[in-house]
C-alpha cells in the first residue's frame, strides 16, 4: 500500500506491507535509524519517536494506519546541526554508554516534558495536581519509565533530563 | 615495575567522543548498513528439547511471493569444521535444545520472512529431556577447569579439621537463578557472501575473533572474512560469536552475492546466545571466637549444555578475599539439553561474591563483629590462590571510606528495627572483587597525519563501554598531542588486530599495544614525524604477571525500603567506592560503574530466566515478564575512587571497570533486606513473595 510520510522535516511516499510497523518502515524503507528496535513488543522504549508531536512506540503503530503523519526522531531534533538541549543535556551528563536505547530516550524525554508542562499527572503526581507538574526526580523516573537502558544510565538520565528541562520549554 | 605513561589527557572526565553520534541517533549500528534490495533472514526454531528431525516441510513458505530460500539441514551447505557444535549450524537433523535453529526463510522483506517461518512445518522423533539443575544428581563431573583456566578445585591446609574445631560455624546454602544478558540491541548480522569473500556488520564484542572463528567454521582463508562492529548496543558477554552469526552467513552464501539481514527478536535472545548459568552454592565457614576466619569452603553445582561445555568460576573470588587457615573450593557441573550457558557480566564474581559476601555478614552478626571490622580482621596478606603478593590491594580503604561517605558509623546493627510508615529500613556493604585481566595479540598502529595529527588503528571495540574515548586520551597521552588532534579507528577487521572485549580487559589490552606502537613510532621516527611516518607495535607481554596478584577491589553498600505488608523492595540509595588503579576517564568509568551496579539490582531483586522443565524453554522470554530495572528501579548512586597507582599491571597503571559494579552488589542489597527485615533471602532474586510472612 501506498502511503505518505513526513520525517524530520521531509516529505516521502512509499509502499509498504499493511503488515510493516512505522518503526520499520522508518528503519528499512527510509533509512532513517534513530528509532531503534530493542523488542518489537513496545516494551522497551527504545523505538519511541514523535508522532505528530506525541511520543509513541514506532513498533506498536503500523504504517498503513499513518498515512501522512509528522514525526520526528533523534536525526530531526538536531535540525540543522545544532543539537537539541535535551541532546547536549545527554551528552553533557553522560546519560548513554552504548547508546542503542538514547534517541528513544532522549525524545520520550522531549515529549514527557511537554507532558508535564501540559499539567499531565503521573502516577506518583498529587491528587491536587493542578496546571504544571513540576518536573521533580521521582516524576521524571515514573515517567521515564518505559524506555528501559540496559547499560543502566537512569542515574545520568534523570538530572540530564531534569537539567534540559529546567532551561526552559522546548516547542 | 613498569614505565607510566605521562598523564595529560588520562585522568580527565572527557565528554563521550562518539556522544553526538549517539544522541542523534547516527551512529551506524549492524543492522543500519543500507543496501539495495537486501533478504531477510527469519529462523524456525525447535520445538522440542531432544531428538532428531523426521521431516521437513517448506512447502507452504516456498510457495509464498517474495520467498527465496528455506535452508534446513537437507539443503544447506556443509560447514568445514563442526567440532563446536555450537556453530554447527543447520548440519544434522539431531535436536539438542529447544529453541535450535533447525530451519531458516529467507526473503525479499521481513514481514515475508517472518509469516514464511511460520509456515515451515517439522517434524521430530522426540526423545526424553533433561534440564533440571538439582545438587543431588547423581551425574555431576568436575570439569578439566573452570573459565577461563583456572583449577576446577582447590585446597590448602585441612579443612575439615579447622571446620570440626572452629569455635563459631557457619553452613549454608545459596542459590542464584538463570539470567539473561539482554543488551538494548539485539544480535544483529548483516551478511554479504561475493566472490569468495565474506563480509559482515556484526554485533559484536570481538570482530577479530569472530573472524577468525567464522574462517576456520568456513574453511576460509582468515583474510577473505571481514567483520565490522564500529558500534554496538551492548553486550554483557552475549554478543561473541553464537549460531545467529553462522545462520546469517549460511544465508548469504545461499544468496550469493545479496547482502542478508538477521536481527534475533527479543524472545529469541533467550536462546542460544549465551546465558548465566544457574547456582547452587553450599557455604561453609569456621571461625575464632574473635571473628578470624579458620576455615573456608565453597562448594558449587552449576549447569552446562551436552553439545558445549561453559564452566562458570563461581567459587574462584573466594580463594583470594579473605585469609584463612584452610580453605576448599570446588565446582561440579550438570550437563543437560540446554543451549549452551556464557559469559555474562563478572561471570564467577557476580553469583559467587553474591553467596561468599551474604555468608560473611551472616558470619560477622554470628561473631557478633561490625561486617566491615569482620573483613578487615581478615584481610590477607598475600593472594592464597597464586602465593604471589599482590600488585596493590586496597580493600580496606574502600570499606573504610565507603563507610564514611555512607554514614556506616552510626548504623544501629540490630535488624527489623527501623520503621518509616510502612516502610522497614536496613542498610547493607559487601566487597567487591574482579581479576586485571589482559589478553595478548592486540596490535596497533600509528600514522602521522600531518599537522600534529594522528590516526591510530585497533580492531577494538565499544560496547559502551567508552573506548572511542578512553584510547583516544591514552593515544593523546602517549603521541603527545591534544586528544581531538587523535583520528581513532576501531571496530573493523581491517585494522590492527585486537583481542575482544571481555573480562574488564579492553583498556589494559588495546592501550598497552597504543603506548608500544607510540614507543616505537618515536623510536623510528622521533618527535616531529612527517606526514606519513607510521609504525605498528603488539603490546608485550607484561611480566609482572608472573609476580603479582593483580585484582581490583571494591565496597558497595546499599540502603533498602522493604514494604511491611507487600514485601515490595526499593534501594533508594547506593555508595560504591572502587580501588581500580588509574581511572582513565572518571565522567566514563562512573557510568560504567553505576550500569554495573544498577544490573546489581537487577540481580538483587528481578532477574530470573524461568524454564518449563517440562518443554525445555524459558518461558518469560520478554521485557515484560523478565524485568531488568526500569528508571524507577534506580535510586541515587554515590561512587568513589580510591587513588591507586599501580606500577606493575600496564602502562596506564589501571585496572578494568567493566564488571565490577556488579559484583558485591546483590549481595550488599540482601544483607540490607535482612538489616531492614529480619529475613535473610539466600535465593536470588529477592522478590516480594519471599519477605511476606
Amino acid at each position: 500500500m501506498e502511503i505518505t510520510l513526513r520525517a524530520d522535516g521531509r516529505g516521502y511516499r512509499i509502499e509498504v506491507d499493511p503488515r510493516t510497523t512505522l518503526l520499520d518502515a522508518l528503519r528499512e524503507h527510509l533509512g532513517i535509524y534513530g528509532p531503534k528496535k530493542g523488542c518489537d513488543h513496545g516494551q522497551c522504549g527504545a523505538c519511541t519517536i514523535l508522532l505528530d508531536g506525541m511520543r509513541v512506540n514506532s513498533c506498536l503503530a503500523l504504517a498503513v494506519a499513518h498515512d501522512g503523519a509528522e514525526i520526528t526522531t533523534a536525526e530531526g531534533l538536531a535540525a540543522g546541526g545544532e543539537l537539541h538541549p535535551m541532546q547536549r543535556s545527554f551528552i553533557a551528563r553522560d546519560a548513554f554508554q552504548c547508546g542503542y536505547c538514547t534517541p528513544g530516550q532522549i525524545l520520550s524525554a522531549v515529549g514527557m516534558v511537554n507532558e508535564a508542562q501540559a499539567g499531565w499527572p503521573s502516577q506518583v503526581t498529587g491528587d491536587a495536581a493542578d496546571g504544571e507538574v513540576p518536573l521533580t526526580d521521582e516524576e521524571i523516573s515514573e515517567r521515564m519509565s518505559g524506555n528501559l537502558c540496559r547499560c543502566g544510565a537512569y542515574a545520568n538520565i534523570v538530572p540530564a533530563i531534569r537539567e534540559a528541562a529546567e532551561a526552559g520549554r522546548f516547542w | 615495575m613498569t614505565t607510566i605513561i605521562e598523564r595529560r589527557a588520562v585522568g580527565k572526565p572527557l565528554d563521550r567522543k562518539d556522544g553526538p553520534l549517539k544522541v542523534t541517533g547516527t551512529a551506524r549500528y549492524a543492522y543500519e548498513y543500507r543496501f539495495d534490495n537486501p533478504l531477510y533472514l527469519f529462523p524456525v526454531q525447535s520445538e522440542v528439547a531432544r531428538g532428531w528431525i523426521t521431516s521437513i516441510d517448506a512447502t507452504a513458505a516456498e510457495a509464498m511471493p517474495g520467498v527465496i530460500a528455506v535452508l534446513s539441514h537437507e539443503n544447506t551447505p556443509r560447514l568445514a569444521d563442526t567440532s563446536d557444535r555450537e556453530y554447527a549450524v543447520l548440519q544434522s537433523g539431531e535436536v539438542a535444545f529447544r529453541g535450535q535453529y533447525v530451519a531458516a526463510v529467507l526473503a525479499q522483506t521481513l514481514e515475508i520472512a517472518r509469516y514464511g517461518a511460520s509456515l515451515v512445518r517439522v517434524s521430530y522423533d522426540e526423545e526424553p529431556h533433561d534440564v533440571e539443575l538439582r545438587a543431588d544428581r547423581t551425574d555431576l563431573y568436575a570439569p578439566a577447569t573452570v573459565n577461563p583456566g583456572y583449577p576446577t578445585d582447590t585446597q590448602e591446609g585441612d579443612f575439615d579439621l579447622a571446620f570440626a574445631s572452629a569455635a563459631v560455624k557457619f553452613d549454608e546454602t545459596y542459590t542464584t537463578p538463570m539470567e539473561h544478558h539482554n543488551p538494548m540491541e539485539p544480535h544483529t548480522t548483516v551478511a554479504l557472501w561475493q566472490a569468495g569473500d565474506l563480509t559482515l556488520y556484526e554485533s559484536t564484542q570481538g570482530a577479530h575473533w569472530d573472524a577468525g572463528t567464522l574462517a576456520q567454521v568456513f574453511g576460509l582463508d582468515r583474510d577473505r572474512v571481514r567483520i565490522m562492529a564500529r558500534y554496538v548496543g551492548g553486550g554483557f558477554g552475549c554478543k561473541t560469536l553464537h549460531a545467529n552469526t553462522v545462520l546469517a552467513a549460511l544465508g548469504a552464501q545461499v544468496a550469493e552475492g545479496s547482502p542478508v539481514k538477521f536481527a534475533l527478536t527479543r524472545q529469541q535472545m533467550f536462546c542460544g546466545v549465551g546465558y548465566r548459568t544457574p547456582t547452587i552454592q553450599w557455604i561453609r565457614l569456621g571461625a575464632s571466637e574473635d571473628g578470624r576466619l579458620t576455615a573456608i569452603s565453597h562448594d558449587v553445582v552449576e549447569q552446562t549444555a551436552k553439545t558445549k561445555e561453559f564452566a562458570e568460576q563461581t567459587a574462584v573470588a573466594t580463594r583470594t578475599m579473605y585469609a584463612t587457615q584452610s580453605r576448599r573450593t570446588t565446582h561440579r557441573l550438570a550437563a543437560l539439553d540446554v543451549p549452551a550457558p556464557s559469559w555474562m557480566r563478572a561471570p564467577g564474581e557476580a553469583p559467587g561474591m553474591f553467596a561468599l559476601e551474604s555468608a560473611m555478614d551472616e558470619m560477622a552478626i554470628r561473631c557478633g563483629v561490625d561486617p566491615i571490622e569482620f573483613r578487615v580482621r581478615n584481610e590477607p596478606e598475600i593472594d592464597a590462590e597464586t602465593g604471589l603478593p599482590y600488585s596493590s590491594r586496597n580493600l580496606v580503604a574502600c570499606l573504610r571510606e565507603g563507610a564514611r561517605r555512607f554514614g556506616w558509623a552510626d548504623r544501629d546493627p540490630r535488624p527489623r528495627a527501623r520503621q518509616e510508615g510502612r516502610w522497614l529500613t536496613g542498610t547493607g556493604v559487601a566487597a567487591s572483587t574482579f581479576p586485571v585481566i589482559r589478553f595478548s595479540g592486540s596490535v596497533a598502529r600509528i600514522t602521522c597525519a600531518g599537522d600534529g595529527r594522528y590516526v591510530v588503528e585497533i580492531g577494538a571495540a565499544d560496547i559502551g563501554t567508552g573506548t572511542w574515548t578512553a584510547l583516544t586520551q591514552i593515544a593523546a597521552d602517549v603521541l603527545g598531542a591534544g586528544t581531538s588532534d587523535i583520528d581513532l579507528r576501531i571496530g573493523d577487521t581491517t585494522l590492527p588486530e585486537a583481542s575482544v572485549e571481555g573480562g574488564s580487559s579492553g583498556i589494559a589490552s588495546w592501550g598497552s599495544a597504543i603506548v608500544e606502537a607510540a614507543r616505537v613510532f618515536r623510536g623510528r621516527h622521533g618527535t616531529s614525524p612527517t606526514q606519513g611516518d607510521q609504525a605498528q607495535a603488539a603490546a608485550p607481554d607484561n611480566p609482572q604477571a608472573q609476580r603479582y596478584a593483580m585484582h581490583a577491589f571494591g565496597a558497595c553498600f546499599a540502603r533498602a525500603r522493604v514494604d511491611a505488608d507487600t514485601g515490595e523492595v526499593r534501594i533508594p540509595h547506593m555508595t560504591g567506592v572502587f580501588a581500580a588503579g588509574k581511572i582513565i576517564n572518571p565522567k566514563t568509568a562512573r557510568s560504567q560503574i553505576i550500569g554495573g551496579m544498577t544490573m546489581g539490582v537487577g540481580m538483587a531483586l528481578h532477574e530470573e530466566s524461568l524454564v518449563d522443565a517440562r518443554f525445555g524453554h524459558v518461558m518469560n522470554h520478554d521485557f515484560a515478564t523478565y524485568h531488568i530495572p526500569a528508571n524507577a528501579d534506580a535510586g541515587q548512586f554515590d561512587i568513589a575512587w580510591i587513588d591507586e597507582e599501580d606500577t606493575h599491571v600496564n602502562p596506564m597503571g589501571s585496572k578494568g571497570i567493566g564488571e565490577i559494579g556488579i559484583v558485591g552488589a546483590s549481595a550488599a542489597i540482601a544483607n540490607a533486606v535482612y538489616h531492614a527485615t529480619g529475613i535473610r533471602v539466600r535465593d536470588l532474586p529477592i522478590t516480594p513473595a519471599k519477605l511476606v510472612r
